[in-house]
């Protein structure tokens, strides 16, 4: 069995279920950007893979710009995470709903 | 099997089993941990689809300041594990949407891995960073200016939101 594109890409698809999943269910602020981080991630994949098979280097150009975004979300998501830990004292996205109409 | 297998199979398991572990670990210390996992087993995948620089610039970027900085917040706020209310409906539903995005995912992927071309031979010295550099500073170049205002954006924005405003009575702490 040779490794195809495919295989690649149904990792991929995985990684990217498990991140969104993670969203939806867990309530730790924390955690919920870590699982941002690995969707980013899972795509980042992809994005190589398609690099590898279509023998094309600007996929790898993009993932670096991927890269770049995600170290600027990380950086503004946790100083908002401080600022409400600061306010609020806790981390549980359910007692965040200032925002609800 | 060839080695490449081998290796690509460990890999997408490691990889696969942390991510489960980042998600479902009870405490956020272990779920950064978990992720550092995630991202090596990640970075040796790279390194077989013929990225080298990328996989060493996601041990360095990822492992090594997004990770930690996750770590040292995680640390700084003394967070211990917070009880997880979910009702059992809303558990069961975003279990429901994440695993029909896989589904829908999966789907696409078989459907169209027929179209999907074959391996091409690689020209010489692909994802080395000669390459890379010259697509990044010669086409790219506006958008690599624009990534530098951007972190610049990013980290002003950080420190206005962290900074201890003294005189608002808010802001108690």
């Amino acid at each position: 069995m040779a490794v195809e594109l495919s295989h690649y890409l149904l990792l991929s698809a995985v990684l990217f279920g498990i991140g969104t999943l993670g969203v939806l269910t867990r309530k730790n602020l924390i955690i919920i950007l870590m699982s941002v981080e690995l969707m980013l991630n899972a795509v980042n994949l992809s994005f190589i893979a398609l690099a590898r098979h279509a023998a094309d280097q600007e996929a790898q150009v993009i993932v670096f710009f991927v890269l770049c975004v995600a170290a600027a979300e990380v950086a503004v998501g946790l100083a908002v995470l401080i600022s409400i830990w600061r306010k609020r004292g806790t981390m549980n996205v359910d007692a965040l709903s200032a925002l609800r109409g | 099997m060839g080695l490449e297998t081998v290796l690509f199979l460990l890999l997408a398991v490691g990889a696969v089993l942390t991510a489960l572990l980042v998600v479902t670990s009870p405490s956020p210390i272990g779920s950064a941990l978990y992720l550092v996992g995630t991202m090596f087993c990640l970075a040796g995948l790279y390194v077989l689809l013929a990225a080298p620089f990328l996989a060493a610039i996601q041990v360095i970027v990822y492992a090594g300041a997004i990770i930690v900085l996750l770590l040292f917040v995680i640390m700084l706020l003394n967070l211990r594990r917070i009880e997880e209310t979910l009702p059992r409906f809303w558990r069961i539903a975003g279990l429901f949407v994440a695993g029909f995005t896989l589904l829908a995912l999966f789907m696409a992927i078989v459907r169209g891995s027929s179209v999907l071309p074959d391996m091409p031979a690689l020209p010489t010295g692909f994802g080395k960073v000669k390459g890379l550099g010259e697509i990044l500073f010669g086409k790219y170049l506006y958008a690599f200016e624009a990534t530098s205002v951007l972190l610049l954006a990013a980290m002003i924005g950080a420190v206005a939101l962290v900074r201890k405003t003294g005189g608002e009575g808010k802001d108690g702490r």
